[in-house]
């Protein structure tokens, strides 16, 4: 059968560029000042001097150190109750209960999360307000330093609970490819108990399929600056912070300085990448091992209920923590240990009614023109494969994740530098346009399974009634997958809204979203003010997604098969 | 050749390999009314035969030979350019139209005319006693009726030949007959070529037409 050569192969091709083009030319931009060349500033020959200068900052060695801990610690901590809640209680009834609490929780901001943990947490926090005065006979909050704790504890648990609902959708998505179904039932059939069927028979298969996410979240938490100014340590800040301190320094000599730490940092993240990857190899020998010593562990009803309650207390975290968001952004006075505020108020809410509208409207923006970008681009690349019979290559993924493997800082500070050359510096467009970046690979992931899916043989009808490529897509297959282009669209719109680092370097500032007002409010310590503005961040997300629930079911509220096929 | 001026689908020295084996091959014309029945266990080829006709073979196929359509050559066509009817297993109607939608996406475009074409389909309806099923959602259809509405979604954008991948298979017992009577006489009034695939032996003995039997070395006057 004749396959035409498309036009939609522009689609790939610009998708390329879109992945690779900002990293790439972002880390060049980031060299050339790290090597000492930034014309701008009178640095004009090649030298070692922003690295020198670097290395001589007060603390560095153990801002490094932190991002190398964060990444790590998180990832394992997320990894570890991901896998070994998939490994207890796959397919049982909790299972599917808390997959339904887990799954909508990815779509809460980092932020929004990190501040509601914050709540909870701190001194004058609700958890300790639950048990004061009874138990702990506290009056007055306890002055110890939980967040912004030197050791990073609480930034790490802000990330963990994050993580967790990211690593868990992917694996869900994963499973059927793998037969984790059979595989558990023939182990446990060998006498393996249920979480070592899964971790011996499962877990290696799915593994292949998490490797690119799990890198992501390494990648994230050892860079990721909104979390660490929530709940991260201070003095001295992760490595991330610190650059983003030095690139807003009013003394422009201090961004050789920042572009010499975002090459680092690349260092760091890559660093953590491979000590994983020594932990991957040391895990499967330890596996093996353990089959070859013929060990069962039958016996697994500990680790068991650990997983599930683990699991639980993520969610319960996340949930609780937009609560107490809630509950602040409507209290009068809230004295310490009173559980609930002494009166309820709209104060907060009347006061930042008027400084949150440009920065709701610029997220809503930013965040409906990239999602929107970003389906099209989806669609045409997928309508791409479709038509010429592609089949997606390894090469075509990793581009997929490459802005999600890269540190953010790396390659953003020194695209504004080329960005600032050009004068789209603080432009929409430029920032639409780098949301695009972040927002295109979650829109793709979403889309790509249902659209792969699709039963060839509605197309092959449509075709032998004399219906050419382009009607089937419009009248046939558009529309027939309303529903997951929606819902890819309202997690592209999700996933934009929750940028911090791209809206604010790239936005020069002049682009403020809920997110970025959000995160400048935690140093000053309003608590109401917090509350409203990051649940509004926290909210906007769902209003998508129940927007895209809303819109299919009442586009074809007369076709019961179309409700079905969700 | 004089074939090519002949009546009916013909399938021209076909033959079909994968990977170097070839797994079928078939030179037969089917005339007008005349139902040829393709059996074979799953894995034969049969349903690559249809594909390949039908113009949706997946290039990994290696295929060789013709197909032609009262004698025009239809093998270098794109598969809606070569209007032939199509039926799957599965009635396969579109979910999110009605049935008078799904009916119009097939309706012969020659037909013009909103309201000229809306009688059609009410006529075609009203034909096989499903009067007034127009603004119905599919999904409400007994399975009887989903397989009316499609082979009328069919026959209404005029093929010039029938293909019929197992499209009772699906079907209980009593409603299989009911089907299976009514799709070829529909083709046989219309005096439509009919390829039909199968391995259940009842459709082709219902078909009465000329067998070719897969499993049997495809012993169809192939050039082997």
């Amino acid at each position: 059968m004749p396959r035409r050569r498309s036009r939609l192969v522009l689609f790939p091709a610009a998708i390329f560029t879109l992945l690779i083009g900002p990293v790439a030319a972002g880390l060049a931009g980031a060299a050339l000042p790290a090597f000492g060349y930034l014309p701008v500033i009178g640095l004009d020959h090649v030298s070692l001097e922003p690295f020198a200068a670097l290395f001589a900052m007060p603390g560095i060695l153990r801002s490094c150190l932190l991002s190398l801990w964060t990444g790590l610690g998180t990832t394992f901590l997320a990894f570890a109750v991901v896998t070994a809640f998939l490994a207890g209680w796959h397919g049982t009834r909790l299972f599917g209960w808390l997959q339904r609490l887990v799954s909508p929780l990815l779509s809460v901001p980092h932020a929004a999360t990190a501040f509601g943990l914050a709540f909870l947490i701190a001194p004058s926090g609700l958890l300790l307000r639950l048990v004061s005065p009874w138990a702990t006979g506290m009056e007055r909050p306890p002055d110890w330093l939980i967040v912004h704790d030197p050791a990073g504890l609480s930034m790490m648990a802000g990330l963990v609970v994050k993580e967790i609902p990211f690593l868990f959708l992917m694996a869900l998505a994963a499973l059927p490819q793998v037969e984790a179904v059979p595989r558990m039932r023939a182990a446990r059939a060998l006498g393996y108990g249920r979480m070592a069927a899964f971790y011996l028979s499962v877990l290696p298969g799915l593994y292949r399929q998490l490797r690119l996410p799990v890198f992501a979240v390494i990648a994230y938490a050892s860079s990721v600056v909104d979390v660490a100014l929530i709940l991260g340590p201070t003095l001295p800040a992760p490595l991330a912070v610190r650059i983003l301190t030095w690139q807003a320094d009013p003394d422009l000599s201090y961004r050789s300085l920042a572009a010499a730490g975002a090459l680092v940092q690349l260092v760091v993240t890559g660093a953590a990448i491979l000590a994983w990857w020594l932990l991957e190899k040391l895990a499967a020998r330890l596996g093996l091992a353990a089959i070859s010593a013929g060990r069962r562990f039958s016996r697994d009803r500990a680790p068991r209920l650990l997983a599930a309650g683990a699991m639980s207390l993520a969610a319960f975290l996340v949930l609780a923590g937009i609560a107490a968001l809630a509950l602040w952004s409507f209290a009068g006075l809230w004295a310490f240990p009173g559980l609930m505020p002494g009166r309820f108020t709209l104060s907060a809410w009347m006061r930042l009614s008027g400084a949150l509208t440009v920065p709701l409207t610029n997220a809503l923006l930013v965040a409906a023109a990239s999602a929107a970008g970003a389906v099209v681009l989806a669609l045409g690349a997928l309508e791409y494969e479709v038509r010429a019979g592609a089949t997606p290559t390894v090469r075509a993924l990793v581009a997929l994740y490459l802005p999600l493997l890269v540190p953010q800082i790396a390659f953003l500070f020194g695209l504004d530098i080329l960005f600032i050359r050009l004068g789209f510096d603080g432009m929409l467009f430029a920032v639409i346009l780098v949301h695009l970046v972040f927002v295109f690979p979650y829109v793709l992931l979403s889309l790509a399974d249902p659209w792969r899916a699709f039963d060839p043989r509605y197309a092959r009808i449509a075709a032998s009634l004399g219906r050419g490529a382009d009607a089937i897509f419009w009248r046939i297959r558009l529309p027939m997958l309303a529903r997951p282009v929606a819902t890819a669209a309202a997690l592209g719109f999700a996933v934009s809204i929750a940028l911090y680092l791209p809206t604010l370097l790239i936005g020069a500032g002049r682009w403020p979203t809920v997110t970025t007002e959000a995160v400048a409010l935690s140093a000053g310590g309003d608590p109401r003010a917090i509350g409203a503005t990051a649940l509004v961040q926290a909210l906007l997300p769902f209003a998508g997604f129940a927007l895209a629930a809303l819109l299919p079911a009442l586009l074809f509220r007369r076709r019961a098969a179309m409700r079905a096929a969700a | 050749m004089s074939a090519k001026s002949e009546k009916g689908l013909h399938l021209h020295r076909v033959a079909i390999g994968l990977a170097g084996r070839r797994l079928l091959a078939l030179d037969r014309l089917i005339s007008p009314g005349e139902v040829l029945t393709v059996m074979g266990p799953s894995g034969s080829g049969k349903s690559t035969l249809l594909a390949f006709v039908a113009g949706f073979l997946d290039p990994v196929f290696a295929a060789e030979g013709k197909v032609l359509i009262d004698g025009e050559d239809v093998t270098g066509l794109a598969a809606e350019e070569r209007r032939l009817g199509l039926l799957f297993q599965d009635p396969l109607l579109f979910p999110h139209l009605s049935v008078g939608a799904n009916l119009l996406f097939g309706l012969d475009p020659a037909r013009a005319g909103r309201a000229e074409r809306r009688r059609a389909v009410e006529a075609a309806l009203a034909e096989v006693g499903m009067e007034g099923f127009f603004p119905r959602d599919p999904a409400t259809l007994s399975g009887g009726q989903k397989a009316r509405i499609a082979l009328l979604r069919t026959l209404l954008a005029r093929p010039r030949a029938l293909l019929l991948d197992e499209p009772f298979s699906r079907l209980d017992a009593e409603l299989k007959g009911q089907v299976r009577d009514l799709v070829f006489e529909e083709a046989a009034k219309r005096g439509l070529p009919v390829l039909l695939v199968t391995h259940d032996p009842a459709d082709a003995e219902a078909a009465g037409g000329p067998v070719i039997d897969l499993a049997r070395g495809g012993q169809g006057g192939g050039k082997g």
